[in-house]
């Protein structure tokens, strides 16, 4: 390959797009480096403060994408507070200073200001694509921006953010003369919006392939809008309620028919029982459902319309389908690859919709499912032992028992043997959740066969250190571990301090950790920041919403980073 | 900054509040573990609505995004079924609502809200004449299929037995509500 002038190797690592593969093509040799810094398009930043803009420009002069993931994972819980960190701003100054010519910018658990977006509508003439997934801290003005100023904005995709909604016109902002959306999802938003805007919008956009509405557009709106994209592939339907008699409901379902490429679906907020008839006649094209927020529609009526979805390969949906419909799911859906199965009830009231009975089910109709993540009241190692026979090929399986510590609901045993065998059985798993009643068996068990796993999250389980330990020593690959109520302590935290260079994070709290170990950690490790959040202050606890009487606890994250460490940690974030 | 690991008193532990608590906690938690989950099936099997659990932090791990897009409508009560809705028509107008009747503590609260969702006023209910001084009045259909004037029977009877309301208009109104 030295023989090749630089730009023919260019030419052939314009095939190698994987993230890894490109990072282990810059380790062959200087040159190689050299071509694949110039070179490299997209960029992933798995955690903002493990780098800074400033060498990220400098390694990358010429990226068009980037990626950045701020929180850590349990910040979706609650568990990090407001303030803690994760600001884009920085990196959108650092990037508009240079002259990066970004097109893309996708943020995940981040915090995104207006003028953050203002900025970026500004400096970047060829941004086509934002996408924000759990970000806080902006509203529709940052919107408007986007909509007034990206001239090839081809998506806007904002999923499960929290944005303050102004209900203005940020819908208005697209010119007239913007042509080229591709994807539009404001499903997140909670305000009315223009419809009249929203119509024309869609209407001239020929190339719109993914829409998803928010709960605020009424059925006739949603007619109308699917007869003007009839292209469409992806739609998210918003509220929908029920309205058998009007001539909405007409419309609705003949422009329905006539959404030949729609594979995916979603929304469906306050949908009434009746109204999922009208999808009928589409239903045997989906290979996408989530109607995960449907919390209106029961049993029988999400069964009628899963049972014409021969092609799904991917569900999620509430557990008031019940071990029924997971049944009919099984038989029905034989190229299911992901299911998730979501709570009704959050409270444990009792309700036991689904059971180890539908996880075995769809184990065993579903021959291609890599991908799972199922909330059930109770389980049996039986029937999970019976799940790693059916399924070898999990690559992600995350069960979640509602009650911490709940053992075998039959044999009244631990879930070490249950989940033994998963990890046993499945060689591939690379991201696993586990739950119920666990001693340090089954991370014996984790250390010993999950050799490609990248990720653990671990709740209210083991006995001892050496739980943590077995999971350190055996899991090769791990890049994140986090970790919640488990008696896991300094013994195991310091037991290899080298060990965290090779993950990416360590999230524990509410373990058995004290400040001393955390402190003899950081002085061992000066590549790691350390922080604790620390949450002693009762006025924090009303500000971040705790009802009553809660555990106090402290947090410890660590990260690995080359860039020491960071300048923006609110005062209740201690870095050691 | 070492001094602070040996006092023990102001160390700050990654763990329950109150030192000696946490061990007795967890050493408990893990030899009755078998004990403590046989007692609490037996308790699911007893009892039908179970006593609200203590709610732990973050748990069960369902993004809170997730959680207040289910949870919309719903009281935070145990007691409380789904919510109980029933559609309202109004005669004449285009399209029919949904009112969760779990959200009212009475027939006024209920007439308020209908009378602000379609604009009309019900005029005064007397048990003898209905509703006077209104072309509207507020009628439901009970589980039997009759329709029945709202305001007669005690609140919590017309909470179980109202299938759907409707807000009937003119002359049809003018029969029910002056008496049967």
């Amino acid at each position: 390959m030295n023989y090749f002038p630089d730009e023919v190797i260019e030419h052939v690592f314009d095939f190698v797009t994987s993230h890894k593969d490109r990072n282990s093509i810059s380790l062959v040799c200087k040159s190689w480096f050299k071509i694949e810094r110039y070179s490299r398009q997209n960029v992933f930043i798995g955690n903002c403060y493990s780098i800074s803009p400033e060498r990220l420009l400098r390694r990358f002069p010429c990226f068009k994408s980037l990626t950045l993931k701020g929180k850590p994972h349990f910040a979706d819980f609650n568990l990090v507070p407001h303030g803690w960190g994760g600001f884009v701003q920085p990196w959108i100054e650092a990037l508009a200073r240079s002259r990066v010519g970004l097109e893309e910018l996708r943020l995940k658990r981040m915090v995104v200001t207006d003028e953050g977006l203002e900025l970026l509508s500004r400096s970047f003439v060829n941004f086509k694509s934002l996408v924000l997934v759990s970000c806080e801290g902006f509203s529709t003005d940052g919107l408007a921006s986007i909509a007034s100023n990206c001239r090839h904005l081809r998506d806007l995709d904002l999923q499960e953010n929290e944005i303050d909604d102004h209900r203005g016109q940020w819908l208005s902002c697209f010119p007239e003369t913007y042509t080229s959306l591709v994807t539009l999802n404001f499903a997140c938003l909670e305000g009315e919006t223009n419809l009249v805007a929203l119509e024309r919008l869609v209407a001239r956009s020929p190339n719109l392939r993914s829409l998803k509405l928010n709960r605020a557009v009424p059925l006739d709106a949603l007619a109308r809008l699917m007869a003007c994209a009839p292209q469409i592939v992806d739609l998210g339907v918003g509220s929908y309620e029920d309205e058998q008699d009007s001539e909405s409901c007409l419309k609705l379902q003949a422009a329905i028919r006539k959404c030949t490429s729609l594979r995916s679906l979603s929304g469906f907020l306050e949908a009434a029982p009746h109204c999922l008839s009208a999808f009928h006649p589409v239903c045997h094209n989906l290979t996408s459902l989530n109607l995960s927020y449907a919390a209106e529609i029961h049993g029988s009526h999400l069964i009628k319309l899963i049972e014409h979805c021969k092609k799904l390969q991917r569900l999620w949906i509430l557990d008031s389908i019940g071990d029924k419909g997971l049944e009919v799911v099984a038989s029905t859906c034989k190229e299911l690859q992901e299911l998730r199965v979501f709570p009704t009830d959050l409270h444990g009231g009792g309700n036991t919709a689904v059971t180890e009975d539908g996880l075995v089910a769809i184990s065993a109709g579903c021959p291609k499912l890599h991908s799972i993540l199922y909330f059930c009241q109770q389980m049996t190692n039986a029937a999970l032992i019976t799940v790693a026979r059916n399924c070898p090929n999990f690559i992600r399986f995350r069960l979640c028992i509602l009650e911490p510590h709940k053992p075998d609901h039959v044999t009244s045993q631990p879930l070490d043997e249950g989940f033994g065998a998963i990890v046993q059985a499945c060689k591939n798993l690379k991201r696993l959740s586990v739950s119920g009643l666990l001693t340090d068996q089954v991370f014996l068990y984790i250390g010993m066969f999950a050799t490609q796993l990248e990720m653990l999250s671990i709740a209210f389980a083991g006995d001892t250190d050496k739980g943590m330990l077995y999971v350190l020593n055996g899991c090769k690959k791990m890049r994140k571990l986090e970790i919640r109520d488990s008696p896991f302590g300094d013994a195991a935290l310091l037991a290899d301090v080298n060990k965290y260079e090779t993950m990416r994070s360590l999230w524990m709290s509410s373990c058995e950790v004290t400040l001393g170990g955390c402190k003899r950690l950081a002085r061992k490790a000066p590549w790691l920041n350390v922080e604790i959040i620390n949450e002693n202050d009762n006025n924090r606890m009303e500000e971040n919403g705790y009802e009553g009487r809660q555990k106090v606890d402290n947090k410890l994250y660590l990260y690995r980073t080359v860039v020491g460490t960071r300048v923006d940690a609110p005062p209740f974030v201690w870095i050691l | 900054m070492d001094e602070f690991v040996n006092l023990k008193a102001t160390e700050l532990r990654l763990g329950l509040p109150g030192t000696n608590n946490v061990c007795e906690e967890r050493v408990s938690c893990n030899s009755n573990s078998n004990k403590r989950a046989l007692q609490a099936d037996a308790e699911n099997e007893t009892e039908t609505s179970p006593p609200r659990k203590a709610q732990i932090v973050g748990w069960p791990p369902v993004r809170s995004y997730r959680k207040n897009n289910i949870h919309t409508k719903k009281n935070e009560s145990d007691l409380e079924s789904q919510g109980i809705y029933v559609k309202v028509s109004m005669d004449g107008a285009p399209y029919l609502r949904k009112i969760d009747l779990s959200c009212y503590k009475g027939y006024s609260e209920l007439l308020k809200a209908l009378e602000m969702m379609f604009k009309f006023s019900v005029g005064e209910y007397s048990e003898r004449d209905g509703y006077k001084g209104s072309d509207f009045v507020p009628t439901y259909e009970d589980k039997d299929g009759d329709w029945m004037l709202i305001g007669d029977v005690p609140w919590e009877m017309f909470v179980c037995n109202c299938k759907r309301l409707r807000i009937m208009k003119g002359s049809e109104a003018k029969c029910l509500g002056s008496g049967v």
